[in-house]
């Protein structure tokens, strides 16, 4: 059959190597930073070996930082709360709206349920702070600006749409004949819904929430301009923690860690409905 | 039949539920929609205005006038110039590299699974914190790549701090979070390819270089241009990674249009600007999402079709 040439099979596995080496090698540094103190850390060259200290953890998980100077508040776990709270929300409250929506648009074609999809497909691509800088000024003057309710309204902007149309395809997919046969047999709208559409679109509402999870756990820019200091998420949160804690780099690292595990778990957990979920939001719909 | 029609209940109040319910259902999608459009609109206003959050009491329409002005604005240039260039070096070598990442890993294998599996976890990781894992490392005083640069000779590389290796510093940042992105999707492409004419031009002793250019290349155009617009989408938006990492800088280096619009709304206050620029970049990524979004629906037709 396939007959590869054993330089063939060296250089592939060299070419390999780099990519692993290139796409790992950052969050392996920074993993292992997270255990240094930060005379390890300063040491030049940078060490392989080091004695591996939980200071770092404990002064974000108790909230202390003890220096030479005295010591220092960090309120990153606060900021990981935020980002907890704010991520499974969000996904419930949309896939609460977003999955009788979706079912909507795959099973009634109605008058303008073509126009409400495009809209919200080609919004998917404009520009974020086209939205969201003129919603600050509209915030503030309905008092729902620094607000868990006006975040998690906001975030719908990012997981609704996703949801949406991941779940839509799903639907459709899902041959109207047997909830046909199910509705003869006497049963409601609802019952049908619940009992047929959902089980057997189950896999894509997985995909579809996850997706709309990772992406409302990676989002930046919409608490960076809506958010004060006490409702950030982890990743506004790590970025003034840098400038307000100065050098304390083993302390960022851990920060880092704690902040892109649940994601990294998450992915590792149900790769295979991240992948589909990904191939089919961008191919099939 | 006559037990099915005699069991329905109400059949009057059935059927006006069935006309409203597709709304009712649909309402949610409806509110996001007029949510979006609302502040989109106002944008367009504020557009249209001479308005700095500074003076408020100078708030009036000038029509054209912040249009206008970009073309005389060197500023304006340099924020098309740097966000056109950002998406196309980004947008071209994560592509060449997904596709060759891809080819490496088409042949289904435990160690090939496991190593796709791995390249997720940079896609996972927020861009802004990937930005912050770089900057920690291209830390002149302690990082590692610096420190690596030093060993090949480049003593005091300044990675994202001199403006000459800026955009090369957070062009790599975008290719580590992104490559895994192209690289997903043309993997599923590869793998759905049907194996006959893979099977036949290996039966008549094809060079492999012929298959791949004449074959294999064609068969995955459709996913590439996905994948090619759908990055490009999102690149000449990106704001994570810049703003987390250089805030634009140094100088205005790398003031792509959603952080100069950014700095404009919040520094120099100056809304009528930004939103401006905001409407200019949008109408680029409506321009490109049209191209997508006819190619994306023909796509989804053909998948439907061959099902």
């Amino acid at each position: 059959m396939e007959h590869t040439s054993l330089l063939e099979r060296i250089l592939r596995g060299a070419a390999l190597t780099l990519v692993v080496i290139f796409f790992m090698f950052p969050i392996v540094w920074i993993f292992m930073m997270s255990f240094q103190t930060n005379e390890t850390i300063l040491r030049i060259p940078p060490q392989l070996i080091f004695e591996p200290t939980l200071a770092n953890y404990t002064a974000l998980i108790t909230g202390k930082l003890i220096t030479a100077a005295g010591t220092l508040d960090i309120a990153f776990m606060r900021n990981l709360w935020n980002s907890v709270f704010l991520s499974t929300t969000s996904v419930a409250v949309s896939l609460l709206l977003g999955v009788p929506a979706a079912y909507a648009f795959a099973r009634h074609k109605f008058r303008g349920s073509e126009d409400i999809a495009f809209t919200l497909l080609s919004f998917k691509f404009a520009p974020a702070l086209l939205v969201l800088l003129p919603l600050t000024l509209y915030f503030q003057k309905l008092g729902l600006a620094n607000t868990y309710i006006g975040l998690i309204w906001v975030y719908q902007l990012i997981c609704l749409p996703l949801i949406l149309w991941i779940v839509r395809g799903y639907f459709e997919d899902i041959p109207a004949d047997i909830e046909y046969a199910y509705r003869i047999g006497g049963h409601s709208w609802f019952a049908t819904f619940r009992k047929i559409a959902l089980p057997l679109a189950g896999p894509g509402i997985a995909a579809a929430g996850l997706l709309a999870f990772i992406f409302a756990w990676n989002n930046f820019v919409f608490a960076l301009v809506l958010a004060s200091a006490d409702k950030q998420p982890v990743t506004v949160g790590a970025l003034a923690f840098i400038t307000s804690s100065g050098i304390q780099y083993g302390q960022i690292s851990a920060a880092i860690v704690l902040s892109i595990t649940p994601t990294l778990a998450l992915a590792l957990y149900a790769q295979r409905y991240l992948v589909e979920g990904l191939s089919l939001g961008a191919v099939k719909g | 039949m006559t037990a099915v029609v005699s069991q329905r209940p109400k059949p009057s109040g059935f059927r006006i539920s069935k006309r409203v319910l597709p709304y009712v259902l649909s309402l949610p999608a409806l509110l996001v929609c007029i949510g979006i459009l609302i502040p989109f609109l106002t944008s367009v206003v504020y557009s249209f205005q001479r308005y700095r959050l500074s003076q408020p009491w100078a708030r009036q329409f000038n029509w054209g006038d912040n249009y206008i002005s970009f073309f005389t604005d060197p500023k304006f240039w340099n924020t098309l110039k740097v966000s056109l260039l950002y998406a196309g070096t980004t947008v071209v070598l994560e592509l060449l590299l997904g596709l060759a990442i891809a080819l490496l890993l088409q042949k289904r294998s435990t160690l090939n699974n496991f190593i796709s599996i791995m390249l997720l976890m940079p896609l996972m990781t927020a861009p802004a914190l990937a930005a912050l894992m770089w900057k920690l490392m291209t830390n002149p005083g302690f990082g590692v790549l610096s420190y690596l640069a030093s060993l090949i000779g480049l003593q005091d590389f300044r990675w994202a701090s001199s403006p000459s290796t800026a955009l090369f510093t957070v062009v790599l940042v975008d290719i580590w979070v992104y490559t895994p992105f192209i690289m997903i999707l043309l993997l599923a492409g590869l793998r759905s390819l049907p194996t006959q004419p893979f099977e036949a031009a290996a039966l008549d002793g094809v060079p492999r270089s012929f298959v791949f250019f004449r074959i294999t290349l064609p068969m995955l155009t459709p996913y590439i241009l996905t994948a090619t617009l759908f990055r490009l989408l999102d690149s000449i938006q990106q704001f994570d990674i810049i703003y987390a990492m250089t805030q634009g800088g140094p100088g205005d280096t790398l003031t792509v249009f959603q952080v100069e619009a950014y700095l404009n709304f919040f520094q120099s206050t100056n809304v009528g600007r930004s939103a401006a620029l905001m409407i200019i970049l949008w109408a680029i990524t409506y321009f490109l999402s049209n191209i997508f979004i006819k190619n994306w629906l023909r796509l989804r037709e053909r998948a439907r079709g061959q099902a």
